[in-house]
């Protein structure tokens, strides 16, 4: 019953065409005087090399580091206890992306608010809370939004299409985060803990959907400021092996450069459209929280003062707590996002901590290194 | 938007920035808020959570929906119109 595109899809991605780009890898490694680290951004990237076995295609001198993955489990513990509060409140309709259900708060996933007796809908457009909106006049809808700069200009469209028409009872929570500022963060944060030059993360894969939207130019100070190549690269097999032989050649060339594997449909400038409808409505954040790594300056975005009136954390100010809640003790999904540490050296990875009761936010959803790595550790034997 | 099967714009409205897509049979409205001044009726677009984000060529497109073709034909037809419907979300669970 459960069978999706997904699964169906895996017999088109040519294993030959794999091998002969890990041969093409081997080969130009050669060339490399140190390992290189490879920090993949985007949990998509994680998933993909956990589950097409990539790692152990590629030479020692290759390393990858998991990145921070996706915003569904970076999103920290306050901000879905938001979400929880507001859906339990009266008169409330909470809507947010599928992604969320079972991502748990201090006081309860979104499933659990709803089992309670909450109105929580969730939704595959952020299009669908206008329509819930015009439906329910009587209710205060609030549109819990998350997602990189891949679904950003989404909210923006349903923001813009909701004042064309008049709808006033649609309110937004925030939580939209940025790309390179955590990249930029990691950066400086290893830099800090570690100086051995052989320990560093050396270059970045990026998530072409991000890049589609902001266009690949977001990450030029990377090769320009920090030394460090990226490539722009697809999500799948054959996509991610490209894109590392692609960097290896930079290496081995001796060049810094910012590259687009994944040509069809990334460019340089992105969708300018989409750029300009999230600049008529958002702004940055001096500081966001990123479970798992702390707080990362203008690392997300808020609604811009004009929209104070449909911000659901300024209305509902008055019931939505701030204060700080811990991450685990144990868990040391931090030191795993920064490449200082693999899943599989935490102390309770897989035991206490699993993809049905996660502890820490790299077991949340399929795309953290935990529990990409608690799915397809066999392959790691 | 990994996985995104080729839609045809079969309808467009300017007025409410939404088209009509056809996904392999299936119909449904999208925003086309970010491609508005380029789409025409006849385009092939990728969506991704319910909105139209690039025009890609029909030759591209032809050759991935026929991909998908073999693919979907495993399939009953609920099956089918979920793999249609979210097969514009990402590989690694999500959407966002
Ligand atoms: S296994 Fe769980 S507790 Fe350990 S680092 Fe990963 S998410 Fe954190
Ligand atoms: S939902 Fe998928 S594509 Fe989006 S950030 Fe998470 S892993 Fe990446």
């Amino acid at each position: 019953m459960n069978l999706t595109l997904k699964n169906l899809y895996d017999d088109f991605r040519d294993p030959k065409t794999i091998r002969a780009l890990a041969e093409l890898i081997h080969q130009e490694s050669e060339g490399l005087e140190r390992p290189v680290n490879i920090m993949e951004v985007c949990g998509g990237h994680t998933h993909t090399i956990m589950k097409y076995g990539l790692k152990q295609l590629l030479p020692e001198k290759i390393r990858f580091i998991h990145g921070p993955g996706c915003p569904v489990c970076i999103m920290p513990k306050e901000r879905i206890d938001h979400a929880y509060i507001l859906a339990r409140q009266p008169d409330v309709i909470l809507v947010t992306l599928g992604d969320m259900i079972k991502v748990p708060g201090s006081r309860g996933s979104l499933q659990q608010a709803r089992s309670e007796g909450a109105d929580v809908r969730f939704v595959y457009s952020p299009l669908d809370a206008l329509k819930i909106a015009r439906e329910n006049p009587g209710k205060s809808v609030i549109f819990f939004a998350i997602g990189f700069e891949t679904t950003t200009p989404m909210t923006a469209a349903l923001i813009r299409r909701a004042e064309d028409l008049g709808v006033k009872n649609l309110l937004y929570h925030i939580n939209h985060v940025t790309v390179p500022e955590v990249m930029r963060e990691l950066i400086d944060s290893r830099d800090e803990h570690i100086d051995s030059y052989n320990n560093r993360i050396d270059a970045f894969i990026g998530p072409s959907h991000v890049s589609v939207i902001a266009g690949a130019k977001i990450y030029r100070e990377f090769p320009e400021r920090y030394g460090r190549p990226v490539v722009v690269s697809g999500f799948e097999p054959v996509d991610v092996m490209e894109g590392v032989l692609m960097l290896v050649r930079q290496f081995t060339q001796g060049r810094r450069e910012l590259e687009i594997q994944y040509k069809r449909s990334v460019t340089m400038e992105g969708n300018l459209a989409a750029q300009r409808q999230i600049d008529e409505v958002f702004e940055k954040r001096g500081l966001f929280k990123w479970r798992g790594l702390g707080n990362i300056p203008h690392s997300a975005l808020k609604l811009l003062e004009a929209y104070a009136h449909l911000d659901a954390e300024k209305v509902y100010a008055e019931i939505l707590p701030v204060e700080e809640i811990e991450d685990h003790k144990l868990c040391i999904c931090g030191d795993i996002l920064r490449g200082m540490a693999e899943p599989t050296e935490c102390q309770v990875f897989g035991t206490a901590c699993t993809p049905s009761k996660p502890l820490g936010s790299c077991m949340v959803s399929s795309e953290g290194a935990c529990a990409a790595y608690y799915k397809y550790g066999d392959l790691l034997k | 938007m990994c996985l995104s099967i080729p839609s045809k714009v079969v309808k467009i409205d300017k007025e409410k920035a939404t088209a009509v897509v056809d996904t392999m049979g299936v119909q449904r409205e999208v925003g086309i808020d970010f491609i508005e001044n380029e789409v025409k009726i006849g385009d092939y677009v990728l969506i991704h959570i319910g909105f139209a984000m690039n025009i890609i060529s029909e030759e591209e497109a032809l050759a991935s929906i026929e991909t998908y073709k073999e693919i979907l034909a495993l399939m009953d037809k609920e099956e089918r119109q979920k793999a249609i419907l979210e097969g514009d979300r990402c590989d690694g669970g999500g959407s966002a």
